[in-house]
């Protein structure tokens, strides 16, 4: 019985601490219970938003860039579907098999396939890969006729940038193309917005209004699982497209002065005299924009590179030339205003004038003879305006070409490659080269020749300052956002007032102290144009409609030695790079003035015979389109 | 007695079955079902690799519960230092021969499946000592041969466990123990007097563990300290189970575990999976299924006569008991990141076979509890 009590005992025992324990667990079980309450009911929204965050993740897409389009609402900067060609390397069997396809089907070169294997190595395997940007729709069907047998290709449609008129406006416009690491890091923008891929603006206006043109990203969400792979696409946002910018061109002319400007170098620029509006400007020779989106090829760009005419150069903005004669009509102006002349003064011109034992030339050898201002604006007399700028100064000068614009930039900051060029004065000279204002380069100032550097959009803007009776212009490329109208600028102006868009204020912007000084350099220029001697008479029109006035330049790039003077070569006898600039300034109607133009054919000989037969073809075709380009002044704007 | 004994072996086929446990057996066939379910959402959702084996398993070691149920109490009482002996051997072979994954030695390969002894010590230390504190008289309990006996038995497979290294199954093999010990009238001063000194020496113990668990401490006390790396499982695991709300994300629906935020998603943290997909009211749903099982558990252990099937009733009970609290505790991130299985519901074959022999010796306690056992 003992056992038996003893195993009773024993029995008690473990009941008894089991029950113990029983409650133990109870308690422990609560617990547990508790913690899961307060992990699931209390913070169960908290831990919700951690794992949205774990498994939503946002992919940006490119941004559509704004369209560009020119006065009458011309796309000249759109964009366009292209097809291109991914790989998504975990989805490919056999990788170096399908490489071997795509050579043949594409061309592709030995380079591009080290490239894709070098990107297969850095990319995760489901990241594509992009193989060809830019696949023909020959080369789209081709691909897509083979699908079947290559695996882990992806045919992809997305949208580009594309210029419609090639070259046509590239000086103006720039490029766009894949930026580096400084330009992201400089543009905030950019960097908020860049996606692998994207391309951005290098150059002209693609790049001063990036910020503009840029749009938004559109966004995708995808559930992505813990190593980042995409699973399935939660939701798609649509990005915003760039703003539309509207520019002030006309695309008829600006392709005008290119046909014009065929295989030669220069510059034509085409101005509103009373709006400003920049109505062409083209710099010659160009290049196709459409070759820099997808990488540009080594051959393509050494030849654009080296290209002795030199395309690269916006030669509107910042191509720096002696004005020549086409700055006596400033010249004569400032004489006037300064009243060191009067219309009727003369000079004797005998071919050339001596000073201070130094010989200075005029064109014609034979000489002028006494010569008035008209006939010495008429014929380019050298002589006389030697004459002129010796007895008013080249300080008396400066100050009236700066007023029209001479030596600052024409467009601001717009675009940044202008150059601001030079109108000197002793000042500049003894500040700068450290020596003495010389009575001799006051009288070659007084031919554009020296140290004076001019743009040919400043001589654009010079010749419509003279051509809107003496007032100043704020050229623009742009149309603001409350655009003035041609007639509305040209009251303001006639009132000797303008109002100003940007500070909303009526502006004194009158250049002259006597208006009739301008009426005098008016006169002497559509002379030089319509009358008999004048040294673009060949090239005038006779037409009243198209009928315009204008001056002749002719910008030495190098000194005539005396034997090279006694020679008389003809053009064609002296080599490319020592040839004369050929330019000319002009402005039509004459009666009514409306638009001011500049051109320059560089090395292209004389003004008369290179440039001014260029201004009587283009006239024609720019007051044809002026009716044109009033109507559409009263269409709603585009805002910039 | 002898005749008494007699009649007991001979109960027939009819009334063993007749005497099975049927809401323990239901309970653990819901269990089972469940587990095959989730671990179908594990395989995201297709019958793949676990979901096939997990069944499998299921499939092979249920019907082995129920042979193992078929044998009287008796017969595990006799084997059980036997089965002792030959689960120490079978750690000692793992010790030389064993099958190493990263980083420890656990398994040996027996060419259907790969087997843990550590496992079957869980069971077959409760099933020793239940046998010594059933032959051991109460008096006896606290002289200190038994003190030092019952030390060894709990001792000697801890040694082999941790130098798998394997922490996690030692604690659960010695808490096993412990709680057999307590049961088995050991003096409650004893208990106080240990943990005292545990909690002195703590330091001390924490000085002797392997880089890996020291980092896993201190991952617990501030998960965030590294949250893409030692912290990353709790912290995942925190906000599956926190973001799976009062009615869960639904079954198959849930993106930790969908989208492999989840670590060892099959094994240790099956409940995270679980608890995200089915929500407070899933997870609450199981521990009381769990907690079924386990006072059916200890309701055959008090009415069992013999004072083996009683211990071994209470200690297992404790065990799966002490299983589950240490499993949900880790995923929960209430306890540092030790290696511990749910019962049942994880994916493993070891942890279920001994899980099953256990819970089929418990039923051989069920059919047989009339049986006194000498």
């Amino acid at each position: 019985m003992i056992k038996s009590n003893s195993g009773i005992r024993k029995t008690d025992v473990i009941n008894r601490r089991m029950f113990i324990i029983g409650a133990a667990k109870v308690v422990v079980f609560v617990g547990i219970i508790a913690r899961l309450f307060s992990l699931q009911i209390n913070e169960n929204k908290k831990y919700l938003t951690l794992s949205d965050k774990n498994r939503i993740r946002e992919w940006k897409l490119p941004p559509t860039r704004g369209n560009i389009v020119d006065y009458f609402g011309n796309v000249i900067a759109g964009n366009l579907k292209v097809y291109q060609l991914h790989i998504i390397p975990e989805q490919v069997e056999n990788f170096n098999y399908l490489l071997v396809r795509l050579k043949n089907l594409l061309n592709l070169s030995d380079k591009r396939i080290v490239r894709i294997n070098k990107l297969k190595a850095e990319l995760k395997p489901w990241d594509s890969i992009i193989v060809s940007e830019n696949l023909s729709w020959s080369q789209f069907v081709k691909i897509n006729n083979y699908l079947y047998d290559l695996v882990g290709v992806k045919p992809v449609m997305t949208i580009s940038r594309n210029y419609p008129f090639n070259d046509v406006y590239t000086h103006v416009l720039g490029y766009v193309s894949q930026p580096n690491e400084q330009e992201i890091l400089e543009n905030e923008t950019i960097q908020e917005r860049f996606v692998p891929g994207m391309k951005i603006g290098k150059l002209g206006l693609e790049k001063r209004l990036e910020n503009h043109l840029i749009g938004t990203n559109a966004i995708q969400r995808y559930e992505v699982n813990a190593y980042g792979k995409r699973i399935n696409q939660l939701e798609h946002q649509k990005g915003k497209q760039g703003s539309k910018i509207r520019l002030t061109v006309d695309t008829e002319i600006q392709k005008a002065c290119g046909e014009l400007l065929n295989e030669k170098a220069g510059s034509i620029s085409v101005m509103d005299i009373y709006t400003g509006d920049i109505i062409a400007m083209y710099s010659s020779p160009s290049y196709n924009p459409n070759l820099f989106l997808f990488g540009i090829s080594q051959d393509e760009w050494q030849l654009i590179r080296n290209n002795p005419l030199k395309p690269l150069i916006n030669k509107t903005l910042s191509g720096l030339y002696s004005p020549g004669s086409t700055i006596k009509p400033i010249v004569a102006l400032s004489a006037l205003e300064n009243k060191v002349i009067d219309t009727k003064f003369k000079v004797k011109c005998t071919g050339k004038m001596e000073l201070y034992g130094q010989t200075f030339h005029c064109w014609k050898e034979k000489g002028h003879g006494w010569v008035s201002l008209k006939n010495a604006m008429k014929q380019s007399c050298d002589t006389y305006f030697y004459e002129v700028a010796r007895l008013l100064g080249v300080d008396r000068l400066n100050i009236t070409a700066e007023k029209f614009g001479l030596g600052k930039k024409v467009l601001g900051d717009y675009f940044d490659n202008e150059k601001k060029g030079l109108f000197p004065n002793t000042k500049w000279k003894k500040n700068n080269l450290g020596k003495g204002w010389v009575l001799g380069e006051t009288l070659i100032t007084g031919i554009g020749q020296g140290y004076i550097q001019t743009t040919p959009l400043q001589l654009c803007m010079m010749t419509a300052q003279i051509a809107n009776g003496g007032f100043a212009v704020k050229p623009k490329i742009i149309v603001d956002s409350n655009p003035i109208s041609y007639e509305d600028a040209k009251q303001s102006m006639e009132s000797g007032l303008l109002f100003d868009s940007e500070s909303e204020e009526l502006l004194d912007k009158k250049l002259f102290k006597n208006q009739k000084n301008i009426k005098i350099v008016q006169e002497a220029m559509f002379a030089s144009t319509n009358e008999r001697f004048g040294t673009s008479y060949k090239s005038r029109i006779e037409d009243p409609k198209y009928q315009f006035a204008g001056k002749t330049g002719t910008a030495q790039v190098k000194r005539i030695s005396k034997r090279e003077r006694e020679l008389d070569l003809e053009l064609e006898q002296i080599p490319y790079k020592d040839r004369d600039h050929a330019l000319y300034v002009a402005y039509g109607p004459y009666v009514n003035p409306r638009y001011a133009l500049s051109i320059i054919v560089e090395h292209g000989g004389s003004g008369s015979k290179a440039a001014a037969p260029i201004a009587k073809k283009l006239f024609k075709l720019i007051i044809d389109r002026h009716d044109l380009r009033n109507k559409q002044s009263n269409f709603e704007r585009i805002t910039v | 007695m002898f005749q008494h004994d007699r009649l007991s072996n001979e109960i027939t086929l009819f009334q063993k079955i007749k005497n099975l446990d049927y809401i323990l057996l239901i309970s653990v066939i819901l269990l089972s079902v469940l587990s095959v379910f989730v671990m179908y959402s594990t395989d995201g959702g297709e019958i793949l690799f676990h979901t096939k084996n997990h069944f499998v398993k299921l499939a092979v070691f249920f019907p082995l519960m129920i042979f193992v149920a078929f044998f009287n109490i008796k017969f595990w009482h006799n084997f059980s230092y036997i089965i002792y002996f030959i689960v120490i051997l079978l750690l000692i072979y793992v010790s030389f021969f064993g099958i190493k994954s990263s980083g420890s030695q656990r398994w040996m390969d027996l060419y259907l499946f790969v087997l843990q002894p550590s496992e079957l010590m869980k069971i077959a230390i409760i099933m020793c000592l239940a046998k010594y504190f059933h032959r051991i008289k109460i008096e006896n309990v606290n002289s200190f041969t038994s003190i030092t006996i019952v030390l060894s038995i709990i001792i000697i497979p801890i040694i082999f466990v941790i130098s798998q290294p394997d922490l996690g199954t030692s604690i659960l093999i010695a808490l096993s123990g412990l709680i057999i010990l307590w049961l088995g009238g050991m003096k409650i001063k004893y208990f106080i007097y240990s943990f005292i000194t545990f909690l002195i020496s703590l330091p001390f113990i924490i000085s002797f563990l392997k880089p890996y668990q020291k980092l896993r401490i201190l991952t617990f006390l501030d998960p965030d300290r590294d949250p893409l790396g030692a912290g990353y499982q709790i912290i995942q695991s925190k906000i599956a189970i926190g973001s799976g709300g009062l009615n869960g994300k639904g079954f198959l629906k849930g993106t930790q575990s969908y989208l492999d935020f989840l670590p060892e998603k099959h094994t240790d943290f099956i409940f995270t999976l679980f608890s995200e997909e089915f929500g407070f009211i899933g997870s609450v749903g199981l521990l009381i299924l769990y907690s079924i099982i386990i006072f059916r558990i200890i309701r055959i252990g008090a009415i069992s006569r013999s004072n083996f099937a009683r211990l071994f009733c209470f200690g297992y009970a404790f065990a799966i008991f002490i299983y589950i609290v240490v499993n949900l505790s880790m995923v929960l991130g209430l306890l540092p990141i030790v290696g511990s299985p749910l019962p049942i519901m994880s994916y493993g074959g070891s942890s279920m076979l001994a899980t099953m022999i256990g819970f089929g010796i418990v039923l051989s306690a069920k059919i047989n509890h009339k049986q006194m056992i000498a």
